[in-house]
């Protein structure tokens, strides 16, 4: 048993605790007022009328999807390097969330695109890059789930997290270069006259607010899950030793 | 409850999809941590009445 | 290199290395696609890059299996790790002893099946030329799937769901370029692209193939 595996989570919950409590109120506050103030409060669209209110949901959801990788991602590089064991434990906690979010997003897509496109589904770049996305969220949660040794497990999911990121990125390009989408252009755009108008604006970004912070806290939350499991299971044989 | 014409099943399913998917992974959460946190109390009371060492 | 590239053949081709297994296949899947879809020759004719693919993509997967579990079983793999070739190379080697005894048969079996369904005359060069330039990619990536799950009881069906994500740009290049050729029209694009990734897994892959597999046997 090495000091790390004491000394740094120790560090990790007591900062966990001290954020937490701020990230739920947070999460709570902007999902909960971004989506009644989008549901209630918004003018309907020109052009697509009410279903423009499944925004506030399905673009907070698409971002989370994307971010909870490359979270991944970057956690899984810290624990290659610095072999910090909460850093592959927040990537493990951070991939079934992260899968949610792809389905959501998938979900609210297929419903939308229903009564905008005329079709539950269609091999749009957009759609098939997330469909994508959804294989490799399982792929990564099934490696982690099928081997015993924790820190094997760590190593392993962090490799095919970092090749499965150029694949999945490549798969990105590939599937731009094979398929014309319907899918309209990015709804988050730096550019001014591109960008959805203000009204649906505000109630949005603060549903994405809100959907990020929900993404933290559960995040810590769940590391924190996966931290007491370690802890027990490194108690237990310790117990057993000892008798 | 505002109008939302024809519009009015899909945003109601996609809102309600969403929101008891999310509730299901908060649940499923809470519900793993909370049986995690209890058992590492547990073993760590045993331990320490079984004297540090 | 040489030495242990003439005995992983030698191996493969022996009975019940799964030498052919392969092909048999790739066969197979082909015969079925008709019975599935319908007799008619357009149809098939469309289909038939896409198929090809798809079962060459398939039956190198189900290879996938046998390429690295026996040296892990019988520990030619821990010999492997501590002796002064480097396990990078080794794992080229290797799969480029899969590619030989299961890409290579399934690129000169690809027109032949390609009658079978009725693939247009146009499309034979492009199909074997795609196949040629995508099928090293799909032997590397499958021995990098293959070593992150080496170490798992029963990890084929993991392997499976591991690799395949994995092979979606290779295929979508791959199967666009024959598309492309069989329909005459400009084939090239995807072509590069395909040799691109080839070139790309197996200059970066025997690397992260070679980590996995030091922290599964270590």
């Amino acid at each position: 048993m090495s000091l790390w595996e004491y000394a740094n989570p120790v560090k990790f919950l007591a900062l966990s605790a001290k954020v937490q409590p701020f990230a739920w109120a947070v999460a709570a506050i902007g999902i909960g007022v971004g989506l009644i103030w989008g549901f209630f409060f918004t003018p309907d669209d020109f052009r697509q009328g009410a279903s423009i209110k499944i925004i506030y949901i399905h673009v907070p959801s698409a971002w989370i999807a994307v971010n909870a990788w490359m979270m991944m991602l970057v956690a899984s590089l810290i624990w290659l390097v610095r072999r910090h064991h909460v850093s592959a434990l927040a990537a493990r906690a951070a991939a079934p969330v992260g899968l949610v979010m792809t389905v959501i997003g998938l979900l609210t897509g297929a419903i939308w695109g229903q009564p905008i496109w005329g079709t539950w589904w269609a091999w749009d770049p957009r759609l098939t890059s997330f469909l994508i996305l959804f294989l490799f969220y399982l792929g990564y949660i099934a490696l982690w789930e099928a081997i015993e040794d924790p820190d094997t497990a760590a190593d392993l999911t962090a490799i095919l997290c970092l090749v499965g990121s150029v694949f999945a990125l490549m798969s990105r390009y590939a599937v731009l270069f094979w398929s014309q989408g319907l899918h309209q252009g990015a709804t988050l755009s730096l550019d001014k006259e591109e960008n959805i108008s203000d009204v649906f604006w505000q109630p949005l970004v603060l549903s994405i607010v809100g959907f990020t912070l929900l993404f933290i806290a559960l995040v810590l939350y769940r590391t924190g899950t996966e931290i007491a499991l370690r802890r027990t299971k490194a108690l237990a044989v310790r117990l057993e030793r000892d008798v | 409850m505002p109008d939302l014409g024809k519009y009015t099943e899909y945003v109601l399913l996609s809102y309600g999809l969403s929101i008891g998917l999310l509730v299901v992974l908060l649940a499923l959460t809470l519900r793993r941590g909370r049986k995690a946190r209890t058992a590492l109390r547990r073993i760590e009371e045993e331990t320490s009445r079984n004297g540090k060492n | 290199m040489t030495a242990l590239l003439i005995r992983d053949l030698r191996l493969a081709i022996r009975a019940g290395g799964g030498f052919g297994l392969g092909l048999a296949f790739f066969l197979i899947l082909v015969v079925l696609v008709p019975f599935s879809v319908g007799p008619q020759s357009a149809l098939l004719a469309s289909i038939a890059p896409g198929v090809l693919w798809l079962g060459a993509l398939l039956a190198c997967l189900l290879s996938l299996d046998r390429l690295l579990a026996l040296d892990f079983e019988d520990g030619t793999l821990d010999v492997l790790a501590t002796a002064p070739l480097p396990l990078e190379a080794a794992l080229a080697v290797k799969a480029l002893a899969h590619w030989i005894t299961t890409g290579l048969p399934l690129v000169l079996a690809a027109p032949v099946l390609g009658i079978l369904l009725s693939l247009p005359a146009g499309g034979y060069g492009w199909l074997v030329l795609s196949l040629l330039l995508g099928t090293p990619a799909l032997s590397m990536i499958g021995t990098f799937g293959a070593a992150l799950t080496v170490g798992i009881k029963r990890g084929g069906l993991l392997m499976s769901l591991l690799v395949l994500p994995l092979y979606v740009p290779t295929l979508i290049f791959g199967a666009e370029a024959a598309r492309r050729g069989a329909a005459l029209m400009d084939a090239q694009t995807p072509l590069v692209l395909l040799a691109g990734i080839s070139l790309g897994a197996v200059a970066l892959l025997p690397f992260a193939a070679a980590a996995a597999l030091r922290m599964t046997i270590r």
